[in-house]
Order: C-alpha cells, then structure tokens, then sequence
C-alpha cells in the first residue's frame, strides 16, 4: 500500500511526514512542556464516593501547607457565577467542582494552588472534607426505577435524560411480526476509556494587556474559547486558545474539563499563570469515557435471507451529567447509521438514556458520534441471523448489500449514502484471506473437536459532521475551513480549523495545497490550533478534518487558481479566457511551450501584479452538502484453546475504502493504529463499576491497553470509490478500522465456539469469559 | 539533597528534593522535554531513558538522587549534530509514529535493545518494547523501523 505509484503531483504520494523531525528528537511542543515564570501548579480534590452529601470542605490545614497560595470550592466558583459548566450539546450542565454532593467517585471537589508540583498534591491531601454517603445508582436499569433520584437539581424529577428514535415504528413492529425468519439479541457495548497517552492538561495566564493566554490540549481550540466567553462572560477577544501538539486525543480531548475551568480561575484570583495536568489516573477516572450502550436488536428475514426489517432499543449510562459530545440535534449521535451496508426496507431505532453515579461522557472515541456502537450491532446482529438461517456469513451480507448502482441511496433511517462498491470489496477481501480454503481448514479442525473462528464485518460509516441543515455544537455550525497564503518565492502556509493530534495534517493539508496549486509540498506550512492566526473551525474528531478541512483546503487553493490565472493571463500576455491550468502549469490554450508555473505567478503577485490586486491568499468556509461513507470489509481468523479460553488472533485483513487516499503512508499507519484499539476494546478494555459505584479500573495496570505482544500483524489493502460530492473524492479514515473491527473480532470467536452452541458474548471477550462459556456448553451437553 | 547527574554528556549539577523522579529531574531541572510522562504506574514506557550506555529504565520509577554520578542517554543526545541516529531515522522512514509522545521512550529502549541484540528478530523486538505503550500505530512500523536500525547499524563504517 505505501508505495503505490501515482501520476499526480502531490495526492496520493507516500510521502515522509513533516511533522516527524521534531517528534524523533524530543523537540515535540506538548502541554507539559510549557512553563512561565511564576508558573503555579494545580492538583484538584476528588471525591472517594460515588454518592454522598458533602457535609463540610475544611481547608484550614491545605493552607498551612509550605507553598500552598489558594484552594477553591464549589461554593466560591457558585457565587462567582460558574459553579456550573453547560455540557456540549447544550441539554445539561455540569458542576465544576462539587456543589451540595458528588455525584461519580473521583469527582473534583476543590481546587489547590501552590508553588509546584508537589506543594499542590500535599496540600490536596490535606484539604479535609466531611461526606455522607448516598445510595448508589451504579447501572441505567436501576436508574430507570427512580427510586434514587440523582439529579434533583434538574427541572424533571427524574433519571431518564431523553428518549430518542428514528424510523418507523409502527412499520417496522409489522414487518419483524410477519417475518418468517427473525432474532433478538442483547448486545452490551461496553463503557471505555480512550486512553491517549498524554493526559489532558492546560496552563492560563492573563497577559499585561488583561488578556487569557490558554493552552490547553483541546481537539477543538475554537469552539474552547466560544465556549469559554459564553460561561466567563469574558470577551471573545480577550481570549487566546492555543492548542499544543497532542499526544493523542481519541475524542478525550473534546470536552471541557473542571481543571481547565479552575486554572483560569486561579489564574485571574492569584494574578500569576496556572499549570494543570492531570494524571493517569485522574484521566482514566473522571474524563470522557465512550460507549456504555446497552443494545436489543432485533433483525426479521425471509426464509432465503433477505433482511425485512431491523429494531433497535438502547439504554444508555450516561453518567452523573449529560455530557456526551454529540451534535445539538443528536443526542445519540449519528447512531441511526445502524442499518448498515445493508438495504433495510424499514427499520425502527431508539435510545433512551439514564442517570448513573459514575463519571460523565460519552464521547465519540475514535469514533463519529455512536457509529461505532451502530456498526457493532448491525455488523453482530448479521451474523446471529446468519447463524440462525444456517448461511454462510459472506453470503448473507451479499444479498442484502445496497448495490453499486443503488447510490446515491436514501436509507430506511434518513441518511444519503454517497458511494460505495461493497460487493467488490468483500471479494477482494475474500480472495485475498483465501476464505474458500479457511473454510476447508475450519470444517476439517472441527471434525477433530478444534475450535477455530472466521468472523467477517461489512461496515458503512457515515462521518465528516457536517451539512450546516443538520449539525451544530452550542448552535454553531459544523462547518471548517481554511486559510492559504502564498508568498512571494513559491512557499506557502496554510491554516485551518482542525487540530492535528497524530493524523499527520502537516503533511496531508501540504499535499492538497500541492496538489491543487503545482507547488512543492515540502515548502507548504501547516498550521493549526492557534485561534489568533487560523480561521474558524469546529476542530478534529468524529473522522471529519478531511471530509470539511480538507475540502476547505482544496477550495481556498482554487480561489488561489483563479486569482493566479489572471496574473498568469499578464505574465503570458494573453487574455484571461486564453489561460488554462494543465500539467500543473498555466498555459496558453493551445500553445504548450508557453506556460508559466505557479511559483512564477507567485512572485508576480508581489512584483508584478500589473491592474490585478497585489498578494497570494485565500480563505474558505466549507459547508459540506452531505456527509461521508467510508466503508470496508474486515476479516477476523482465531483460534480458541478449548481447555484454557485463549484468543488467538491468527489473521486479520482490513480492505478499506475511504475514497481518494492522499497519503497512503499515513492511510495505512491509521488503519494500523484503528485496529489495534478495535483489538482492545474486543479484548481488554472495560471500565468497570462495582455494584458500589467504585471504579475498577483506575490505571494501566487495571485498564489493559495492548503492548506489542499481543497486538496481531495487521494485512491491509483497498478499493476506492471516491466521494462525488467531495472536492477530492476522500472520505476519512481514521476511525473506520476501530468503527468496523470489533465486530469482525467478536464474529470471529462467536464463530469458533458456534459448534458448541455459544451464541454470544460481550465485550471484552477476554480469557475467563470464553472457558466460562466453554465449560457452561460442555456441561449442558452431559 | 545535591545531585550530579551526566546527562547527554553535559554535566548538571542540581539541588533536589529526594522524592523528585528522574524523569522531572530531567525535564524541570535539565529543561529535556523530550521525556514524557504518561502513567502513574511506570506501564507506558513514555518515559524510557538509558543509564549509563546501555541499560533501558523507566525515569518515572527512580528517583533524581539514585542517578547521582551516572550517566543518562535522552532522546535529545540521540543524534550527532544535524545526522539523526538510524533509529531516528528509521522511525521516520517506516511511519513509525504519529502522536509522537511515545516516540522517546520507544527510541530509547529500541537503543539499549540493540545494544544487547544487535540483530532482533520481529518476535525479539516485540518481546523487548512490550514495556512501551503505543495507542497510535499498532506497534507494526516501529517494528519495521527498529529492523531498519538494526540493518543500517550493522553496516560498516565508513571513514
């Protein structure tokens, strides 16, 4: 795949990334490597109860600690007006530091200012704090009694937070009554964690001018200072966000945390800049968890298979506050993406969303809001029934896959597909695994009693958030854009909305800029994260930098073109109608030997404009028409130990179509990196609550990430059908292998075990689960 | 407490307190920011410095004073002036990153792993990193990138 040739000049190059240089020799710029002079540090006081009254915060000796400056509660940011963070999508609110109780165990309860590092962890050790513990509420179908009311600070007395659905009800109860064929499953998708490995962290300082200087790890720098002038009441201008380079985000780094809020609240109280990071386990206990979907699916077939209808019900654990980050109007995300690659005549989805006392979130981990619970159920519901029918697997999803010729495709839950070949691509992955001979080798290991698995995943994602109509966060919508300049010699820089956390934006942006202008891609500048100098975007997750950005990119390099054009119609002495841009050159229609180079006009632009208007740049707000569809086809081969329940991931194919590829070097790495955290959330990652609402899972030696030993080889390959409503045809990647590869892992195992009878399990499938299933179906068996 | 500590060949002299870890020894005494911290619980391997040429130890899980009178290799003292070490350089050339916060510790213990293997196979450098986390590339091209090292470094040296 990276060294495919290609005839363009910059897209689809594998080319080396920019941004790498500074990486390899520890020159990377992360938030904790910031400091300023008089830089104090924060560490925050965290509830040890999931549930309890706080009777009194005594913070008399946190302030006798050598260093300590300050410590905050949540009564002092209440009578300053922000003891109450909105969240996201604007449908709740959460406390900044605890007001009256806390709600989650590990929630911040009062803040500690001190000299460093350590004066503020010993003097958050001292703060003294009196709770009465409360009754737990530690899963949503507990919350669902409302026995304990969490929330009675909320207008409605109740756990329920919403209900959500989309499709026909009533159509889709008659056609699953009347289907000959039909299964009902419960699928648990499990609460996790992302995980990037640096934690969150910020500093804030107001400058001489009175103004916040913030930095802070943030996916989204500008809707953080939007966000941040609504709650502070703190002029838009006067607030500067800065958003380092990132060591991973996942969606962790969307969400507003309490920290930040007390940072810049300490900053403005002590006068002196305030640096907060937060540790491992602090990220792992109280930031934006993922998932926690409870899912039944119900799927009704003809006798043949062909799927008739698809319902889903899910109950959803938010947490102690609605945080989930998913559009204004979405508040189960783009979960309606459930039916798939498959044509659904009618389908019924719905969600329905409690109160729990754990830590809030829910957002899109790696992940386009909900998708990946959706294809996880689809793409598992599918090979239950296939199992139920007796069909192969592969078959099933052929037949009812929505064909080649069938796109655009309007599906039974509103969305527009906008490309797709799914059946070329299920066979090249079929080819390529040698799925004939896998299924020889299987039927041959069964008869001796071997239990070994194929699990197949057939998923459509529907990303890059989106068409103003449909998608906003706080009201704003979620567009992006970009800002190009051209400078005098041929170099550039170009500026956007989004915010690079890994996805190599340094070297993909300079490639559209590249490829769209003629220009060199290594003297082309990427910046991004600074609201100062980039124009205004919605930021990076939920795979939409190169659906919007990316498209914003390509059109501000056209505007670029076209101001070119008439500055190249001067240079070659013709009229501008006599100008074409071919071969990456302007030329004289018709005339090949007289052309000029971009880099020619560049310096005309600033020399010798002649009645043109002097200067190079353009900028440009992309409202995509729709969104996008990347899809593919994932292949799972395992092999169980019957005695000891051990996983053995023996081959997995991932043939994935994100349209145009721009850099399939950083495609592939993608794909790998997806994978591996697919691999996790199938196998080892889980974070779990006890029945006492105390969390399990609270670092890395609890919360399992895999190492290198247990990561399988990765085979990758591709189709491309190209987005035709996108200015380049690409469609994103980074979350489709970690959206369609847990179900092929899941399949996989399912199908290893299916000879004994073993239906289902839920994720993490880890070791002790499979020999528990083993032992319970050998033993109904006697 | 006074401690001197040979880090990159430059000596520092800095007055610490005992509970002070090396790895922020290193990045507020030293100001070598190219150690990360990721974990409270030394699992993630971001903070993987060599002592004393060849041994791979993860800074967060010693103390500043224990370093006192030894030798330190950071990812800042990997290469020589403006040529990158071939591990650098393979990590770079075999997509071997992206967030880039592991990328120090994976280049430092791939060094003290090659130090004591110079010739890995794909199974021996998995067994050697899994003490270094990855959550961006699935581990694969770092694997290619350390082979790359391990072959360049074998060659022979010209004058």
């Amino acid at each position: 795949m990276s060294t495919q040739a290609t005839d363009r000049h910059a897209i689809g190059v594998a080319m080396k990334r920019k941004e790498d240089p500074r990486f390899i020799q520890g020159k990377g710029h992360y938030i904790d490597d910031l400091a300023f002079p008089g830089m104090l540090y924060l560490a925050l006081v965290r509830s040890p109860y999931p549930h309890a009254e706080i009777k009194n915060i005594d913070i008399a000796d946190a302030m006798k600690v050598p260093g300590v400056k300050a410590v905050i509660t949540g009564k002092d940011l209440d009578a300053a007006g922000l003891g109450w963070l909105p969240t996201f999508h604007g449908f709740d609110k959460q406390m900044v530091l605890a007001i009256g109780k806390v709600l989650f165990q590990y929630q911040e309860v009062a803040a500690v200012f001190a000299e460093s590092r350590e004066a503020a962890a010993d003097g958050a050790e001292a703060v003294q704090v009196d709770y009465a513990p409360l009754p737990v509420v530690a899963d949503p179908f507990t919350s669902k009694t409302d026995k304990v009311l969490l929330r009675p600070d909320r207008e409605q007395k109740t756990n329920h937070i919403f209900h959500w659905e989309v499709g026909d009800k009533d159509a889709t109860a008659r056609a699953l009554a009347s289907s000959p064929r039909r299964i009902k499953e419960r699928l648990w998708f499990q609460r996790c964690h992302p995980a990037p490995l640096e934690p969150c962290g910020c500093v804030a300082y107001f400058d001489t001018m009175g103004r916040l200087q913030f930095h802070v790890t943030s996916q989204a720098p500008h809707v953080y200072r939007t966000a941040l002038a609504l709650v502070t009441g703190i002029p838009e201008d006067k607030i500067h966000v800065i958003s380092p380079d990132l060591g991973g985000g996942f969606g962790n780094k969307v969400p507003i945390y309490p920290g930040y809020v007390c940072a810049i609240v300490g900053a403005l109280k002590i006068g002196r800049p305030v640096k907060w990071i937060e540790t491992r386990t602090e990220n792992l206990t109280s930031t934006g968890f993922a998932r926690d979907y409870h899912m039944d699916v119900e799927i009704g077939a003809t006798e043949d298979g062909r799927v008739t209808a698809l319902h889903v019900a899910t109950t959803a654990d938010h947490g102690a506050f609605d945080a989930a980050a998913d559009p204004s109007k979405y508040p189960a995300g783009i979960f309606g993406i459930v039916t798939g690659s498959y044509a659904f005549p009618v389908a019924h989805a719905e969600v329905d969303a409690y109160f729990t006392n754990k830590a809030p979130g829910g957002i899109a981990y790696r992940c386009s809001f909900r998708v990946t619970e959706a294809s996880y159920a689809i793409e598992r519901g599918m090979d239950i029934l296939a199992d139920e029918l007796g069909m192969d697997a592969a078959e099933l999803r052929s037949k009812n896959f929505v064909k080649k010729e069938q796109f655009p495709y309007p599906s039974a839950l509103g969305f527009t597909y906008d490309s797709g070949d799914y059946q070329k691509t299920l066979n090249l992955a079929l080819e390529k695994i040698g799925y004939k001979q896998l299924l020889e080798e299987q039927a041959e290991k069964r008869a001796r009693g071997e239990l070994m698995g194929i699990g197949i995943s057939t998923f459509t994602e529907v990303v890059g958030a989106g068409p103003s109509k449909h998608f906003d966060i706080l009201g704003i919508k979620m567009f992006d854009s970009a800002e190009i300049r051209i400078h005098p010699t041929g170099a550039g820089i170009v500026r956007t909305g989004t915010k690079s956390q890994g996805q190599g934006h340094e070297t993909t942006w300079a490639q559209i800029v590249a490829e769209e202008l003629g220009l060199d891609p290594q003297t082309i500048m990427v910046e991004e994260g600074d609201t100062d100098t980039a124009p205004y975007g919605l930021g990076t997750y939920a795979s939409r930098s190169t659906p919007t950005a990316g498209a914003a990119i390509a059109m501000a390099a056209r505007r670029i073109r076209e101001k070119a054009r008439k500055i190249a119609a001067h240079l070659l002495e013709v009229g501008e109608a006599d100008v074409e841009w071919k071969d990456y050159k302007f030329q004289v229609k018709g005339v090949p030997s007289k052309t000029v180079t971009m880099k020619d006009v560049a310096f005309a632009a600033y020399t010798n404009m002649a009645q043109n208007e002097p200067g190079l740049e353009a900028t440009f707000y992309y409202d995509p028409p729709n969104m996008t569809y990347p899809n593919g086809t994932y292949v799972a081969v395992v092999d169980v130990d019957r005695d000891t329940g051990e996983v053995k991931v023996r081959r997995f194919l991932a043939v994935d179509d994100c349209g145009t590829i721009i850099n399939p070097l950083v495609v592939e790495g993608q794909i790998h990196g997806g994978l591996t955290e697919g691999f996790a959330i199938a196998f080892m990652q889980e974070v779990q609550y006890d029945a006492e609402g105390n969390n399990l899972n609270t670092n890395f030696t609890d919360y399992l990430l895999p190492t290198s030993l247990e990561t399988p080889h990765w085979e990758t390959d591709k189709t491309v059908t190209p987005s035709p409503h996108h200015p380049i045809g690409a469609k994103g990647v980074g979350e489709s292998p970690n959206v369609g590869s847990p179900a092929a892992f899941v399949n996989a195992v399912i199908d290893a075990l299916s000879p004994l009878g073993v239906r289902h399990i839920d994720m993490p499938i880890t070791r002790d689960k499979v020999w528990r299933a083993i032992q319970e179906a050998e033993q109904s068996k006697k | 407490m006074k401690v001197t500590v040979t880090v990159n060949g430059t000596v520092y002299e800095r007055d610490v307190q005992p509970r002070t870890l090396l790895a922020y020894f290193l990045r507020e005494d030293c100001g070598l920011t190219g150690t990360h911290v990721g974990c409270d619980t030394s699992s993630c391997g971001c903070c993987v410095v060599v002592l004393d040429g060849e041994r791979a130890v993860k800074s967060c899980n010693m103390f500043a004073v224990q370093a006192d009178g030894h030798q330190i290799l950071t990812v800042e003292g990997l290469a020589n002036g403006a040529t990158l070490h071939p591990l650098q350089q393979g990590f770079w050339d075999q997509h071997g990153l992206q967030c880039g916060f592991c990328t120090p510790g994976m280049l430092l213990t791939s060094y003290a792993l090659l130090k004591h293997n110079p010739n890995p196979s794909e199974a021996d450098i998995r067994e050697g990193l899994s003490g270094n986390l990855c959550r961006c590339t699935g581990y694969q091209n770092i694997v290619k990138a350390v082979q790359q090292a391990a072959g360049q470094m074998h060659e022979p040296v010209s004058a």
